[in-house]
């Protein structure tokens, strides 16, 4: 076939982004149909394109942090000013005097355990060579051994049904104790790590509480002596839906 | 007629996906430029024309924070330098569907060039002649970091060990 003008790489990449008009992409179009090579690299573009939409377009839907909240602004005036170096200065007398009580706050599972699950999910879901200590070959050993450390019998749940496959574990120091890391791996390489340790200030939450923080979600709970959290960068739902799944095969 | 303040409001949620986008995923920095670009926005809101298109307005500013940001980081020499450190960071070449962390970490490799416009085009579906505006390049150079962005991701992703091996020889 004969083009007005050659089918550029320019034309390509304006093909995938909608940006030709009706003819020039009716040319492209012919163009690709005896060019499998093209398709191959329109294909990729393409779903670099929806990747990335897929990655970031769960930004639109969240809550805006307050600090973007705060618009419209009035415009300053002098005794707004002297107004807010009120507030401030009451700010500071009742910090001062409510400070005790502030300051005894205990750390809860947020603290003791959601928090810890994360940075141990960043540090080791994205290692290549040593993921783990133990690999889930030694299944029955790296349950013997974690139990033994954590002082307390644990159970290694079985995620199989959701696609999730057991790489192996690790111990972990935690905070002012230990934990135990355990790691799943999907067949398209996507990782989710379930994060046990004891002692997380509660005995029992209600239902499972949810952590976003460093693009990494964890759904976490404590049940008995145990605190469990499972992390992920998987979305909320399929995250949910995993963390119900181990809940289900601890309880069983 | 909606104030300026009503206008920008809405925006908020497209700029803070951006700007997610563009520091890697970083929630809190990536606020800071929102919120930074919103207070420049409006403190400057006079000198945006009524007719002419917020959105892209909106993102200039966001682009010039970031760029400022990148000056000030020192990062743009560490960056600039890393094209040939990128393949070791491929993916193994068995996967088949894109996986959507293999190109989140493909993407972050990217020079920071290259991430502005293939965000700008794939999340926001801006033309390349507004990108172009919004960037302040021509076109032409709009094209060719588009270009080399998706080529680059292509090898990341795809030939990944096999490039590997070509380029260390």
């Amino acid at each position: 076939m004969n083009y007005r003008t050659p089918i550029t790489e320019a034309d390509l990449h304006a093909y995938v982004d909608g940006q030709l008009n009706p003819e020039r992409r009716q040319e492209v179009a012919a163009y690709l149909a005896e060019n499998p090579e093209a398709v191959a690299q329109v294909k990729s573009y393409r779903d670099f394109n929806q990747g990335l939409r897929a990655l970031y377009d769960p930004v639109l839907s969240e809550p805006l942090p307050p600090q973007l909240r705060v618009m419209p602004r009035p415009r300053r005036r002098p005794w707004r000013v002297a107004a807010v170096f009120g507030w401030v200065a009451l700010g500071a007398v009742l910090g001062w005097v409510l400070k005790p009580a502030v300051l005894s706050i205990e750390p809860g599972p947020r603290q003791l355990l959601a928090q810890p699950a994360v940075y141990a999910h960043r540090v080791f879901a994205v290692e290549k060579l040593h993921p783990v200590e133990v690999t889930a070959e030694d299944e029955q050993h790296l349950v013997k051994w974690l139990s033994r450390r954590l002082e307390t019998p644990l159970k290694v749940p079985s995620l199989t049904a959701q696609g999730y496959a057991l790489v192996g574990g690790r111990l972990l120091p935690s905070t002012d104790l230990m934990a135990a890391q355990f790691m799943y791996q999907k067949q398209n390489g996507r990782r989710i790590t379930l994060y046990i340790r004891r002692g997380v200030g509660s005995n029992v939450t209600r239902g499972f509480s949810y952590l976003h923080a460093d693009s990494v979600g964890t759904f976490y709970w404590v049940d008995g002596p145990l605190g469990y959290a499972l992390s992920g960068d998987a979305d909320k739902p399929e995250l949910l839906a995993l963390a119900r799944a181990v809940y289900q095969s601890l309880t069983d | 007629m909606q104030s300026i303040e009503q206008q920008v409001v809405e925006h908020i949620p497209r700029l803070r996906r951006y700007s997610r986008a563009l520091l890697r995923g970083d929630v809190a920095a990536a606020d800071d430029l929102v919120q930074d670009c919103l207070e420049r926005a409006l403190s400057r809101q006079r000198l945006w024309r009524r007719d002419s298109d917020l959105r892209a307005w909106l993102f200039t500013i966001m682009h010039n924070l970031y760029v400022n940001r990148l000056r000030r980081a020192g990062h743009e020499a560490t960056l600039a330098q890393a094209p040939e450190e990128i393949e070791e960071f491929a993916a193994p070449p068995a996967a088949d569907p894109v996986s959507l962390l293999e190109l989140e970490r493909a993407f972050a490799r990217l020079h920071p060039d290259q991430r502005e416009i293939l965000l700008l085009v794939a999340l926001e579906g801006l033309s390349y002649q507004q990108v172009a505006t919004i960037l302040s390049v021509p076109e032409g150079t709009v094209m060719s970091r588009l270009a080399r962005g998706r080529e680059r991701l292509r090898r990341a992703l795809e030939g990944g060990a096999e490039v590997t091996l070509r380029r260390i020889k």
